[in-house]
């Protein structure tokens, strides 16, 4: 086993590659390796961002969901109530109006009757005169015995 | 080669030689025939073969790479993109886990080494008389391929990983308070040969023990590999694959160990004691 140059030769190209690898193999790929790295990191980071925002919104949905549910029952009841007044009171006025119906009725009823018997005892009168001038053979003077007949008439 | 028909010991001892490239002793400068050549031309020689493939293997890691940090982009990886962010986010991690400075050099220092060594490393798999059979052809004598076998390779790394423990520990501390780390413990200002003695042997124990472990795991599975090689071809597959599925766990295993004590030992030279 000889030593000799070989020695420094090898020692200057050993050199001369770490020089090399130091000035143009090293850098570049370490750069590369660091900005993979960052943004594998930043990734990470969105990943999780995007996972809180979702949380929040979900947070959110649901609670206007709950807060919609309320209202929607709350105006259910409000409707419900409205409905049960409008019933109550259109009750009242058909009510009401059935009462003014049946007055009006009842009125007219009355009045008819009334012109009915007013008919009635005017054509009894009649027929009673015309039953007396029969039976009197004679024509009662409907002037002279008007008030008779008259009487008559209210005594009906 | 040394004959037609080598010996067991002659084809062993020819698979371990480095492609020399040297001056002879008689003045001439060239390719080195046989080890008791390239002894004789000393310190000054190099090792073709080592350093064709180490380089060679070094500019395949940084052009992988390099094509793979140019198109480096942060949407979703894909291919090349994705191996090469899985290495440097591996080494990345080992780093940030060992060394709690701030080093813009260790943790490229670090890929380096890893993928590197793991490369020269994984020269061990290929069969060991493919290349140098084919360099043989070319008229290359002697062809060693796996640089990590070479003991100026791993030396050569660890005496640079040495430089650049020095470097930070004077960085850091000062050259005081290198030097009283050196001197003033473990036993107080009384006792300085003896802590310089211990601290010492620690200090120089590093680099050494580093490039020793490295030569050392992949000198022996290259060795073991050339000795299934001399048997008969029938029975050879039946030694060599199972050695070679497990020497995948030691080619990692030393790159990764060879990587991590770097960083260790710079993290110890960032830290006062």
């Amino acid at each position: 086993m000889n030593l000799n140059l070989t020695l420094f030769g090898q020692a200057i190209s050993f050199a001369i590659f770490v020089w090399f690898c130091m000035k143009y193999v090293w850098p570049p790929v370490i750069a590369a390796l660091e900005e993979r790295s960052k943004k594998i990191a930043d990734g990470l980071e969105a990943a999780n961002r995007a996972s809180r925002d979702l949380e929040t919104a979900q947070e959110q949905a649901t609670k206007t969901l709950r807060e919609s549910k309320v209202e929607a029952a709350e105006i259910i009841e409000q409707a419900n109530k409205r409905a049960n007044q409008i019933i109550d009171e259109a009750k009242e006025q058909a009510l009401t109006e059935g009462q003014r119906l049946r007055t009006a009725a009842q009125a007219e009823i009355e009045q008819d009757v009334m012109r009915a018997k007013e008919a009635l005892r005017a054509q009894v009168s009649l027929l009673a005169v015309t039953g007396a001038e029969k039976i009197l053979g004679a024509i009662v003077d409907e002037k002279a015995h008007s008030e008779l007949v008259e009487k008559l008439a209210e005594e009906l | 080669m040394a004959s037609e028909n080598p010996t067991a010991s002659e084809y062993i001892q020819h698979h371990l030689q480095n492609l020399t490239y040297g001056q002879h002793p008689d003045g001439s400068w060239g390719i080195a025939h046989g080890a008791a050549e390239a002894a004789e031309m000393g310190f000054w020689a190099i090792h073709l073969d080592t350093m064709g493939f180490s380089i060679a293997l070094g500019v395949l890691f940084l052009w992988l790479f390099r094509s793979a940090a140019k198109k480096a982009h942060a949407g979703v990886p894909s291919g090349l993109q994705n191996f090469v962010e899985l290495m440097v986010d591996f080494v990345d991690g080992s780093v940030k886990e060992t060394f709690h400075g701030k080093s813009k050099v260790i943790a490229p220092l670090a890929l380096t080494i890893f993928v590197w060594v793991f490369l020269m490393n994984t020269m061990d798999l290929i069969p060991v008389d493919f290349i140098p059979a084919l360099a043989g052809l070319m008229g290359i004598e002697y062809m060693k391929v796996v640089p990590t076998t070479d003991m100026n390779a791993t030396l050569g790394m660890a005496f640079s990983v040495f430089a650049l423990i020095i470097y930070y520990s004077i960085k850091v501390k000062g050259v005081g308070g290198f030097i009283g780390e050196l001197t003033l413990q473990p036993f107080g200002k009384w006792m300085i040969p003896f802590n310089l003695l211990l601290e010492g042997v620690g200090l120089i124990a590093k680099p050494i023990s580093l490039a020793l472990r490295l030569f050392g795991n992949l000198y022996a599975g290259e060795l073991i590999f050339i000795l299934i090689a001399i048997l008969p071809f029938w029975v050879q597959w039946a030694l060599s694959v199972p050695w070679a599925i497990f020497h995948i766990l030691v080619i990692v295993l030393q790159a990764f160990i060879f990587m991590m004590l770097t960083i260790v030992y710079l993290s110890m030279a960032h830290e006062e004691h």
